[in-house]
């Protein structure tokens, strides 16, 4: 006789919520989405080849770094806010619960799934891009060379030199980081919205709202603070703008890489632990309300 | 109550931890000159509420570009007002990239200039003149503008300088600002030797161009270019330096 004895939590149990979401996503064709940013690169890049090589190659890297973030961030609200009113809707939630599953199990399942899917996402366009990116570099280095035919090999390599920093740039990886971090704690929140949220479409509206409110509180509040002083309750409301909401601002690194600028080591992790701390936190919350959840 | 209690304490220690962690990260940005944009009401009237709205919510460098072709269509057409207006907007939105400050003042202080001096509709060459001059002046504070925003690039301070040689003549100032593109990290190797270049055309100061120069000279092969070794046969001259301490001439 064999006796089994039941986990509490269960790495294995969430795997399989986690698979089970990241199939159904894939079913819904998102990745569709990503013919559309190659589409966009490769347009992109057609385009402006009639630019000098630097103008080139920062338009490209802002449309393909700022179409990513877009991206990722639709992704994640939209994939994440369907999940449990869909599974409500179906019925099949009631399936799961009343199995020994619990209900922390079930919302890391489906967060996990979702980061999954916006891995493979961001792999796949980081992969494009750099390919789109190299292939620019390869051209414009072999117009190059032809050019400065006969110069002095101290010009030819500053020329060539000139040429490689203005497309690669180690910071771009540290930007892409970011930009997944971020839709990480997009889909966390969303996740959080969607526990005592009844429709999808409400969820998403909410995440609009909240988007916006994320990337302005800290511009809004430092000018309100700036031009109309401070009053008690004006104070009060911007505190607690600044308590529920993310800082989205701080997540936007994208805009400094392309212009240029190396992002320091510490400010990286700063940012990706902050991103964690607001993923987990959400996730708490989520917990918190789901697990109250009369289903 | 208890739910109550477990709430407030629940959003004071988020508060706790997450409020001193985004200050911390705030000031990093502050420190290294990100987000540099401020929330201008003016700009909003610029680009438009979508635009502006955009801009403020992550996708700053987005509508930078694409103001940045229209402003590229503008330069096509020669339409030059046009190519000033939106290369504010752009470099507003975006001040920590170089190319648009770099652009901007060289649309300006380049192209627009010139093409004030031969605009067919003004007769009088007086005012074609002061048309030139604005222009100048224009491309020069975009790049003192971008200079404020990025004073550890090299680019617009050897941008300045060029300007100041190329269309005001001040080989003075042209040398200071080389000599300060050269003393930062990522300058080209040329930008040192032409502040000594510039000096040696500056009136009094001959002497600490030939020590300048010949410094160069002495540095290597690779420095021994033909400017630099007539700008050291001139000052020679001028100088009435002895022919034993002069430079051989150069093998023709």
């Amino acid at each position: 006789m064999t006796t089994s004895t039941h986990r509490a939590f269960s790495i294995g149990r969430i795997a399989a919520i986690a698979g089970n979401t990241f199939t159904e996503l894939t079913r819904l064709k998102v990745f569709y989405v990503i013919l559309l940013f190659a589409l966009l690169l490769i347009g992109n890049s057609i385009f402006m080849a009639q630019f000098t090589f630097q103008q080139e190659f920062q338009v490209l890297k802002d449309i393909a770094l700022g179409s990513m973030s877009i991206l990722t961030s639709v992704l994640a609200v939209v994939a994440t806010a369907r999940l449990i009113p869909q599974e409500i809707e179906d019925r099949t939630i009631y399936t799961i619960l009343a199995k020994p599953v619990a209900r922390l199990e079930y919302l890391l399942g489906k967060l996990t799934g979702v980061l999954l899917l916006l891995a493979i996402s961001v792999i796949i366009m980081s992969a494009l891009f750099f390919i789109v990116l190299k292939v620019r570099q390869q051209t414009v280095l072999s117009d190059t060379l032809r050019q400065m035919h006969g110069s002095s090999p101290e010009q030819m390599a500053e020329a060539l030199g000139a040429v490689r920093s203005s497309a690669f740039q180690a910071s771009l990886f540290s930007g892409i980081a970011i930009i997944y971090v971020k839709a990480s704690v997009l889909a966390a929140l969303t996740l959080f919205v969607s526990t005592f949220a009844t429709t999808t479409i409400f969820t998403t509206v909410v995440m609009v709202f909240v988007y916006f409110i994320g990337h302005l509180q800290s511009t809004a509040r430092a000018y309100w603070l700036q031009t109309n002083g401070a009053g008690a309750i004006t104070k009060l409301f911007l505190a607690f703008v600044a308590l529920f909401f993310p800082d989205l601002q701080l997540f936007n690194l994208l805009d400094d890489i392309v212009a240029g600028t190396a992002i320091p080591l510490a400010l990286f992790a700063k940012t990706a632990t902050l991103g964690f701390f607001y993923t987990g936190f959400y996730l708490l919350l989520a917990w918190w309300v789901f697990y109250r959840k009369e289903l | 109550m208890m739910r109550i209690l477990t709430v407030i304490l629940g959003a004071a220690l988020f508060g706790a931890v997450k409020l001193p962690a985004e200050h911390a990260i705030s000031e990093a940005h502050r420190q290294l000159h990100f987000r540099a944009v401020d929330f201008d009401p003016a700009l909003r009237k610029q680009i438009g509420q979508l635009g502006f709205i955009a801009g403020l919510s992550g996708f700053r460098s987005l509508v930078a570009d694409v103001l940045f072709v229209q402003a590229h269509v503008a330069w096509e057409r020669t339409e030059w007002s046009r190519v000033l207006l939106l290369f504010r907007q752009v470099t507003t939105l975006q001040p920590r990239a170089i190319l648009f400050w770099d652009s901007a003042a060289w649309h300006m202080a380049w192209n627009a200039s010139a093409a004030a001096l031969r605009d067919p509709s003004q007769p009088r060459l007086a005012l074609r003149i002061k048309a030139q001059r604005e222009y100048f002046q224009l491309g020069k504070d975009f790049l003192e503008r971008g200079i404020r925003y990025n004073p550890d690039r090299p680019e617009l301070y050897e941008a300045l300088a060029r300007l100041y040689r190329d269309k005001y003549n001040d080989h003075e100032r042209a040398a200071a600002f080389f000599d300060k593109a050269a003393g930062l990290p990522g300058a080209p190797n040329y930008a040192k030797r032409f502040a000594a270049y510039e000096l040696s055309y500056c009136e009094g100061r001959e002497k600490e161009a030939y020590g300048r120069l010949h410094a160069l000279y002495a540095a290597g092969e690779n420095e021994r270019l033909p400017t630099l070794i007539r700008l050291l046969k001139d000052l020679e001259i001028k100088l009435a330096v002895p022919p034993d301490q002069r430079i051989p001439d150069p093998i023709p």
